[in-house]
């Protein structure tokens, strides 16, 4: 649900950068997000397609790249993906390994064309 | 061309959510951010702890609701310091909606912030308000399998709330089966079982609110 803010976030950071790059059209946008964030793909490309409308990266190709939640143990080292609710180390048990993947919320790249 | 930007969209957010920790640092305030689905019980989790804690501390309250005043009217009336947050249809607060309402609190003449979010189970983990702990409320009447659901609130709250305890014999909540999922999303969660209804478990959790305020706020009396 918190999809349009954060697209928001993205078509602002797009906008600026266009600009400053002399950019007048993109035509692609790529986006990396963990799963841990909950934002879903889905929701994020209609966002994009409702707050793309008028902007430089109206049309273009929104890319997700989706990371899955892995997790690594600091008694064993073993590095997992957690079956939820259980977080826990399934080798060892140890109760609170460390999230190692699985937060990433941000813009990677974009790509555009400028007026010539 | 390829422009590379590589930067985190919560980072506006992150950066005024520093700029509010700031702020409290100065009065030496704590923040709670109590976090939970519509119905939860939230409003009356406060309105109760303000009841029985009133006395001892002075509580500052800031309501988060999509579009209505009706939650800070019913705290109002406890003769509590409340500011209203509406977002328009936002799912969450985040850090600026809070940086706004916090200079309306008397922050010099208050013990304990209490942000109430906007009913979500899901956005408003994601957003970093300037808090010191996120409280996560959930009604036994929402059902076991929220905590596997929406692991997120739970993992990042300090304490969770299980409210409405006096509908336990009415649901099929499996309370032992969710204290254990609890534990294994989050170790260190504290989980408190209450019914404001009846008061039954809200003594363990008004003494652990307590403990949360800093020792300079303390009332002398203690608790």
């Amino acid at each position: 649900m918190h999809e349009f803010a954060l697209m928001q976030t993205v078509l602002k950071l797009v906008e600026e950068k266009a600009q400053a790059h002399g950019l007048v059209r993109v035509t692609r946008v790529k986006l990396v997000v963990g799963k841990m964030t909950m934002a879903l793909p889905a929701a994020l490309e209609l966002a994009f397609d409702a707050l793309g409308r008028g902007t430089v990266a109206e049309g273009a190709t929104l890319e997700i790249e989706e990371r899955e939640v892995r997790l690594a143990c600091p008694a064993c080292g073993l590095e997992f993906s957690p079956e939820l609710p259980h977080l826990g180390c399934p080798r060892c048990g140890e109760t609170a390994p460390r999230l190692v993947q699985g937060r990433e919320l941000y813009l990677d790249y974009f790509e555009g064309e400028d007026a010539g | 061309m390829k422009v590379f930007v590589v930067e985190d969209l919560r980072a506006a957010n992150e950066e005024m959510a520093r700029e509010n920790r700031r702020l409290l640092e100065r009065y030496g305030l704590v923040v709670v951010n109590l976090i939970g689905g519509p119905g939860s019980g939230k409003t009356t989790l406060l309105e109760k702890s303000i009841a029985m804690l009133g006395d001892r501390l002075r509580f500052g309250i800031i309501e988060g609701d999509i579009y209505t005043t009706r939650d800070a009217a019913r705290l109002e009336k406890l003769g509590v310091e409340v500011v209203q947050l509406n977002t328009a249809g936002a799912c969450h607060l985040d850090a600026a909606m809070v940086g706004k309402a916090l200079p309306e609190l008397p922050l010099a003449s208050v013990d304990l912030v209490v942000v109430e979010n906007v009913g979500n189970l899901v956005c408003p983990a994601e957003f970093d308000l300037g808090e010191d702990l996120k409280v996560a409320v959930l009604s036994v009447t929402e059902g076991s399998d929220k905590p596997a659901k929406y692991p997120l609130v739970f993992h990042e709250a300090k304490a969770c709330v299980l409210t409405k305890l006096d509908l336990l014999p009415y649901t099929d909540f499996d309370l032992e089966a969710v204290r254990g999922e609890l534990a294994a999303l989050n170790p260190a969660l504290e989980v408190f079982p209450v019914s404001a209804r009846t008061g039954e478990g809200m003594g363990a959790w008004c003494q652990w609110l307590l403990r949360q305020v800093p020792r300079k706020r303390q009332p002398a009396s203690g608790c």
